[in-house]
């Protein structure tokens, strides 16, 4: 168990001020001081300040890329009047006390805005009633500046950690006073983050670089076709490897089911790799190479398309519209399996130790999650679990699945030792969890010039049913609010409107992928709401404007339109596209531009825009939206996963292309200050990007591109 | 196993190894570099790029027996010479990374590409770039950092490194 003196010695802190714990569960966060006398496991600390002035903050969000440990540290710095490097990060632990630890769902910024900011701000007030009772002033006479509190009029002052002390004895104001955005220095400001040196100098330690006494490492032989039966192993040839230590069976446990493997473990990895290439599995398939197959799979969601679905909201009677409407289409538009594919391949090293408890270090988006999985995995309870979240060389959502994690786990309570496990590229590829293939099925009309009738059916596996178990057969996916809703689109459709589902299960094994189904369905949804405004014979922006009512929307189409130049007259052969997309309440749209080459077209120019509402550092906001553009142009144009009698088809890089330099397009990102509630930034830009390209190539050559991923170079 | 002799940033390193183990793992595992990275094991990503005698190879394919014996190998941890290399710095100034896990293999191609190329047009990056891939997608800031490196090179007079 972590007692505080354990807790103050791993985050070298040898004195004590005071504490603050904040549950980042509440909207409004409930503070708790944390005296030294009454200090309890069950309180979270969050923040720390010494008597040397030392703050400390326990960050709940693991930083994969996406800025977290910029972010965080900034709600409090702004708050408490101190520099961003006079705030020194740990990484929180997976213990309940921390709260929601996951990085996920774009979520860090949106969460923690106001709990942290509370935090930092009741400190400050701590601090300042603190000082004026030593001055014996009112606390108006006092401010916090750079990590001080100084006496107005006064070149007297005292530091934080002069204060921290007394500071602790106080009440802890509930209400504290946040500060005006207009007087922020940190938050929406440039800032420059810290953790950037130590990335570009190879001394940035991620889950791959851990290493601990006594490890063996492990390669995994998995099932190629997933869910085999192990019928024979042969490991003469594996044994013979210098430095293989011994094969053993293990399992692949996912969220939904167990898969059988076996691991080579030896003293060093690339012996544990050669083991596995020399050992030779027989595998009891089943039916898995008939039934594995992504193309019987799409034949399936075609077949579902003909077929009413699961209504999740229908405005009007929208079936007798369509049917009675004069202007109508209907097409289908589908996205195929993907391959999360961080460059870091997932990897672990568990140490399961001889009193029973267990100690991890792994690159994982969350580690709540991580010892909710662990403690069920294992039986054990969280007080025996210690998890040591490592930087993520990306993670796109994989690195929240915990199959590696539990396959080190399982290894290491055999072995009796610490374990390394790292997959391969093919493991990675080849195993899944992927983002699912999924299929919208569309239907519209337009009377008068007007889009006023819009149906969309949402066809494939879910990932709520998949992976939680938690889909009842007569329903709709409860995460479609938050995706192709009417309520998230904001598109109101005057004569009838209805959004359905139907739940085509897999074998495949699905998980969240960066923005989720809104990757998915935003390519079907603005991709047909541009062929209705092409049915109603009105311009692409200013059909979207007129079914449109929120202002922020409208604003955001209104700056895209002005920063892409979009009434500008177009040489013969360009062509430009636009979409709009909400998800984690960030609304961002897109406009490319491409030109016609030969067969096929080059995107000249991306143009992104975003209102994210409230943020803390543009220059992330803007990179993050770079990195989506980049993660939605090679969802559209470079290469999906398929399924063929039982195997995955693609193996590595040279079958799944990713996006490389030289076919990464001019692109451009302007932010809306619009002053909301903070949104998401790291996966709402992506949404947009594929719809984007398919409606500027039927601009530019009339043809209608329908099914992703297609060749960009071949638009035949 | 063979013992081999290698000299990783101006140091000497002996290794006790298999000879078909790749360089990178002799970096990472038993020379105790781990700025270098695994991504792809069969040179499609990039993120084990190190300089040999100066030159950009992809360390997963390249098996320790191939290395000659007086070969001057760089990884990230020894381009600066002690202090940050200018492609480094640009790397910093344009904020170029975000997970930062295939940051070493894009540096040691970078720095390469400016030892023959001080003055790369758009082109010589792509060309010379192509072979590392980033999952997050820093590739326009990839670009804009080179030419501020070869900028600030210019201005500064020396492109560090080796």
């Amino acid at each position: 168990m972590t007692s505080r003196r354990n807790f103050l010695k791993t985050t070298s802190l040898t004195t004590f001020g005071f504490a603050l714990g904040v549950s980042s569960f509440a909207k409004d966060a409930v503070l708790k001081k944390i005296s030294p006398a009454i200090i309890s496991l069950e309180i979270n600390p969050f923040i720390i300040i010494d008597t040397a002035g030392n703050i400390t903050l326990v960050n709940p969000r693991p930083d994969m890329g996406q800025g977290s440990t910029q972010a965080v540290p900034s709600l409090l710095a702004e708050e408490l009047e101190v520099s961003l490097e006079k705030v020194k990060i740990v990484q929180s632990d997976g213990k309940g006390k921390y709260g929601d630890q996951t990085s996920g769902g774009s979520s860090s910024v949106r969460a923690l805005w106001q709990p942290i900011r509370k935090a930092g701000a009741a400190a400050r007030e701590m601090l300042i009633q603190t000082a004026a009772k030593r001055w014996n002033v009112s606390v108006s006479e006092c401010f916090a500046q750079d990590g001080k509190i100084l006496l107005r009029g006064s070149d007297k002052s005292f530091t934080y950690g002069e204060l921290a002390d007394d500071a602790s004895k106080l009440e802890i104001p509930q209400n504290p006073k946040l500060k005006d955005p207009k007087d922020f220095k940190i938050l929406g400001k440039y800032n420059k983050r810290l953790d950037v040196p130590e990335r570009v100098t190879g001394k940035a330690a991620y889950g791959i670089d851990a290493e601990v006494p006594g490890m063996v490492y492990a390669s995994i032989v998995h099932s190629p076709m997933l869910h085999g039966k192990i019928a024979s192993i042969d490991d003469a040839d594996t044994k013979k490897v210098a430095g293989v230590l011994q094969v053993v069976r293990t399992e692949r446990t996912m969220p939904h089911r167990k898969s059988e493997a076996v691991a080579v473990i030896a003293t060093n990895w690339w012996a544990a790799l050669k083991g596995k290439k020399a050992l030779k599995v027989q595998w009891d398939n089943g039916d898995y190479e008939k039934t594995l197959s992504s193309e019987k799979y799409f034949t399936e969601l075609y077949e579902a398309a003909k077929k009413e679905g699961i209504n999740y909201e229908e405005k009007g009677d929208f079936a007798a519209k369509y049917a009675s409407s004069k202007q109508k289409i209907e097409s289908n538009y589908e996205t195929p399996f993907l391959s999360h594919a961080p460059i870091e391949p997932v990897n672990a090293v568990v140490h399961v130790k001889d009193d029973g408890t267990i100690e991890i270090w792994a690159p994982v988006q969350g580690p709540d999650w991580t010892m909710r999985d662990v403690c069920a995995y294992m039986n054990v309870k969280p007080e025996q679990v210690k998890i040591n979240v490592t930087l993520l060389g990306g993670a796109f959502g994989r690195k929240a699945y915990h199959d590696f994690l539990l396959e080190a786990c399982h290894l290491s309570k055999e072995l009796k030792k610490p374990v390394k496990v790292i997959w391969t590229r093919e493991d990675d590829m080849t195993q899944g969890p992927y983002r699912p293939g999924m299929l919208s099925h569309m239907q519209g009309f337009v009377e008068n010039n007007k889009i006023t009738g819009f149906h969309h059916h949402a066809i494939g596996e879910s990932i709520v049913g998949q992976v939680f178990k938690g889909l009842k057969d007569d329903e709709a996916d409860p995460w479609l609010t938050g995706e192709i809703s009417t309520e998230n689109s904001n598109y109101h459709f005057s004569t009838a409107s209805k959004i359905s589902w139907t739940n085509v299960k897999t074998d495949i094994p699905v998980v969240w992928w960066r923005s989720v189904y809104a990757s998915n369905f935003g390519w079907g949804q603005e991709c047909f709401i541009d062929e209705l405004a092409h049915l109603a014979g009105k311009d692409p922006l200013q059909a979207r404007l007129e079914i449109l009512s929120d202002a922020r929307f409208k604003k955001v189409l209104e700056t895209l339109a002005e920063k892409a130049n979009w009434s500008e007259k177009l040489p013969v052969g360009q062509g430009k596209g636009l979409a709009v997309f909400k998800s984690f309440d960030s609304i961002s749209a897109a406009c490319i531009t491409v030109s016609k080459k030969e067969s096929g077209v080059k995107i000249e120019k991306v143009v992104s825009v975003i209102d994210c509402g409230y943020y803390v550092n543009p220059d992330n906001v803007k990179a993050q939206t770079e990195g989506n553009i980049v993660m939605g142009l090679t969802a559209a144009i470079k290469d999906g996963i398929t399924f063929t009698n039982g195997v995955c088809d693609q193996t590595n890089f040279h079958q799944f292309n990713l996006m490389r330099i030289n076919e990464t397009p001019k692109m451009e990102i302007h932010i809306i200050d619009s002053g909301a509630n903070p949104g998401g930034v790291g996966e709402p830009g992506l949404p947009p990007i594929a719809p984007a390209l398919g409606n500027a190539i039927f601009a530019a050559t009339g043809k209608r591109i329908r099914k992703l991923p297609f060749d960009i170079s071949n638009i035949a | 196993m063979a013992v081999f002799n290698l000299t990783v940033n101006n140091k000497k390193v002996k290794v006790d190894v298999e000879p078909d183990m790749p360089l990178l793992w002799v970096i990472r595992d038993f020379a105790g570099l781990k700025g270098t990275k695994f991504g792809c094991g069969m040179a499609m990503c990039g993120a084990c790029t190190v300089h040999l005698n100066g030159q950009p190879i992809r360390s997963c394919q390249t098996p320790i027996s191939t290395v000659a014996k007086n070969a001057k190998i760089t990884t990230i941890e020894g381009i600066g010479d002690g202090q940050l290399h200018a492609i480094q710095q640009a790397w910093i100034e344009e904020q170029v990374p975000q997970c930062g896990y295939c940051q070493s293999g894009q540096i040691m191609s970078a720095v390469a590409l400016l030892k023959t190329t001080p003055n790369p047009t758009d082109e010589d990056i792509d060309s010379a770039m192509s072979g590392n891939l980033c999952r997050c997608g820093t590739y326009d800031r990839i670009r804009k950092a080179i030419h501020k490196a070869a900028g600030n090179a210019k201005s500064s007079a020396s492109l560090g490194g080796k």
